[in-house]
């Protein structure tokens, strides 16, 4: 196998929020606790997870926009977390955000083909002709009109807006696209067409995708490989077909039951698993395993003793003490069929 | 829901019709709308941003913002006449006899009085409660919408509690006064999903236990499957659709609805590589003033027919339950 386009170990995102005088203990935020994953070039990894989960803070970090506190991030062979000034600023024009909130991700006062432009102009790409032939290739390339360059962004809809927001993450031709939640702010008519139109980009161009979402139908539409994320480490990794067929931490299970579906209706949401109380407090995170306040299957060692991510089956690694390997398949301590037996 | 039709509703809504003044011309941002809602049911309201849902809500509730107002029609709580209520008959009825909660529990909450306070208001004001009785009530309350060490949380204000919780106060103060309809504009779409599975059980729990008639506004049609029991689409200002969820999720009669099911992926637990793109419903809501006389959709219908851009369609019977607005059922009852 190729070696991975981005590969992070081991990073840590802590934020000092106060403390740290007069002899106190600093108090400080875990965001991100030691997270490991590799994207390989061409593919679209989700990284899902609930508020305060970190998943956020994680692409953040990727893209150097908030300060790694430990660990590396290699892209394509070198390490974001050390570089600085203009070789950060080389790397950054292979990176590109999309953010969530198309209506305030673009300069009012902006025309849009200066908003698409403007990375062009920042790294200093190309000629000027060069810039208006590739500001015009990517309007053409998101669907919208060469004549719209002209308009100002309260003159798209919100759609429109998300459509101008990827082209100009395209303009540097970047092999990186990093996705913070790009459809959740849309309307639901229109984001199939942002979806269809990722899709289709990512089959034109050959892009990478780092997928932030906490909507599990639009990531498994959209995902290759999927991580979970639980109070800034990530509980569970697979490929796509695998973790929606089955997935294995007790999170995941819970998190893909609280879905609501079209297909299940009210069946599917009497066999949901339910989840009590909130997540804990990223400040002082328990010394066990993070979700066992929370966790149906939790025992006395999940309190004790904090899992490791281990590998269950080929690619398929999650962090939890009582996955099982029964005949060689993998076997999760909680399952919607069962959590019916024990419920009734 | 099998014989609603024939009972008695107990909210009906009348040809409705909402008016807003601006750049000198009216905009009609509701247009004739008829809806009922049946006791101890939950009706979901279906559509896009812009589509009319949230005005509905507010006009029902009289709160329509100032420069706005209901043109026409009536909005019938049995057998009375919301829409001609003065301010102080509208007091009696908020709260009372019909509650609403809103999407962000955070700004609809008062930041400055506590979780107790804000329960018990309501309980004083309609039921005559002293400070002491209300109280206790509202003890009860945040144990029976299941939050946790009720006696500490009711001493406490809106910022000290999570997303979820307040959503739980917010549902909560809107059921104190155990009222007929609970109107719940996008409830859930604050909260994360672990967190709205526990709203909509809860919602669930409160009606099985109360007979409270809940109308749920969303744009998530799973969240319809799981919750409805009868479905109105709006499109464009105007109710398009309507019927029970089985029958709109399985059969959808007209094309607007049929995209708001088809257009968004559904969780699948058998995935396969196959993965064609989904299908998308072109453009945009037309605003209010690109509304004309004809069928709000027919710019992004895959069937517009010439009848279509000139006169909306009235609603035809599809099925004993089923009512569309849409030309191709024309020869159906009306």
């Amino acid at each position: 196998m190729s070696a991975p386009l981005l590969s992070v170990r081991d990073l840590k995102v802590h934020f000092r929020v106060g403390g740290g005088r007069w002899g106190r203990k600093p108090v400080v935020v875990h965001a991100v606790d030691g997270v490991s994953f590799d994207l390989r070039a061409g593919r679209t990894l989700a990284i899902v997870g609930e508020s305060g989960s970190g998943k956020t803070t994680t692409a953040l970090a990727v893209m150097r926009l908030t300060p790694p506190t430990a660990g590396s991030i290699r892209f394509d062979g070198v390490d974001l977390a050390t570089l600085d000034g203009a070789p950060l600023r080389a790397m950054r024009r292979r990176l590109q955000l999309v953010f969530q909130d198309p209506y305030s991700a673009l300069n009012p006062r902006q025309r849009a083909g200066d908003i698409v432009r403007a990375p062009l102009d920042l790294m200093d790409i190309g000629t000027p002709a060069e810039r208006r032939a590739q500001v015009d290739e990517v309007f053409q390339l998101v669907g919208l009109r060469p004549e719209q360059q002209q308009l100002f962004p309260h003159q798209f809809s919100g759609g429109q807006r998300q459509r101008l927001n990827i082209a100009r993450a395209l303009a540097s031709k970047p092999d990186l696209i990093v996705c913070d939640e790009p459809v959740s702010a849309l309307d639901i008519a229109i984001r199939a067409q942002i979806l269809n139109l990722l899709r289709r980009i990512q089959r034109e161009r050959g892009l990478s995708f780092l997928f932030i979402s906490h909507d599990m139908a639009v990531v498994e539409h959209i995902c290759d490989d999927i991580a979970v994320m639980y109070l800034g480490q990530i509980v569970e990794e697979a490929p796509r077909n695998a973790f929606f067929a089955q997935p294995l931490h007790p999170y995941s299970v819970a998190l893909m039951s609280a879905v609501p579906t079209v297909s299940g209706g009210r069946e599917r949401a009497a066999r949901r698993i339910r989840l009590h109380g909130d997540p804990p407090n990223p400040i002082d995170p328990p010394p066990g395993c993070r979700f066992a306040g929370r966790c149906p299957a939790a025992r006395e060692r999940c309190e004790r003793e904090a899992p490791q991510l281990r590998e269950v089956a080929p690619g398929h690694r999650v962090a939890c003490h009582f996955v099982d390997i029964r005949a060689g398949v993998p076997v999760s301590p909680l399952s919607p069929v069962e959590s019916t037996t024990t419920a009734a | 829901m099998t014989a609603t039709e024939t009972r008695d509703p107990l909210l009906r809504v009348e040809r409705l019709s909402v008016e807003f003044q601006a750049r000198r011309r009216t905009a009609r941002v509701l247009n004739e709308i008829d809806f009922a809602v049946y006791p101890g049911e939950t009706l979901c309201i279906v559509g896009e941003s812009g589509c009319g849902k949230s005005m509905t809500a507010l006009a029902i509730m009289r709160l329509i913002p100032e420069n706005g107002r209901i043109g026409s029609g009536r909005v019938l709580l049995r057998d009375r006449d919301l829409a001609g209520y003065g301010t102080q008959q509208m007091r009696q009825v908020r709260g009372n006899e019909i509650s609403m909660i809103f999407q962000e529990p955070m700004t609809a909450l008062n930041p400055v009085y506590t979780v107790g306070d804000q329960i018990a208001e309501s309980l004083r004001l309609h039921q005559g409660m002293g400070a002491r009785q209300a109280r206790e009530r509202a003890i009860d309350m945040l144990k029976s919408v299941g939050i946790p060490a009720a006696e500490r949380r009711i001493d406490e204000y809106p910022h000290q509690l999570s997303g979820g919780m307040r959503q739980r106060v917010m549902i909560a103060i809107a059921l104190a006064c155990d009222p007929d309809v609970l109107i719940a504009d996008e409830p859930t779409t604050a909260l994360d999903v672990t967190v709205q599975a526990q709203i909509f059980d809860l919602l669930r729990e409160q009606q099985a236990r109360r007979g409270t008639a809940i109308v749920l506004i969303t744009h998530d049609m799973g969240a319809v499957a799981e919750m409805a029991d009868r479905v109105v689409v709006m499109y464009g200002g105007r109710v398009v659709e309507e019927g029970r969820v089985e029958d709109i999720l399985s059969r959808p009669g007209h094309p607007y609805t049929q995209g708001l099911i088809a257009c968004l992926p559904d969780l699948d637990e058998h995935p396969t590589d196959d993965r064609p793109d989904l299908p998308e419903i072109p453009g945009v809501v037309p605003s209010v003033w690109e509304r004309g006389v004809g069928c709000p959709f027919a710019d992004r219908c895959a069937h517009t027919m010439d009848q279509c851009r000139k006169e909306f369609p009235p609603m035809f019977r599809t099925a004993d339950t089923q009512r569309v607005a849409c030309w191709l059922h024309e020869g159906k009852p009306i």
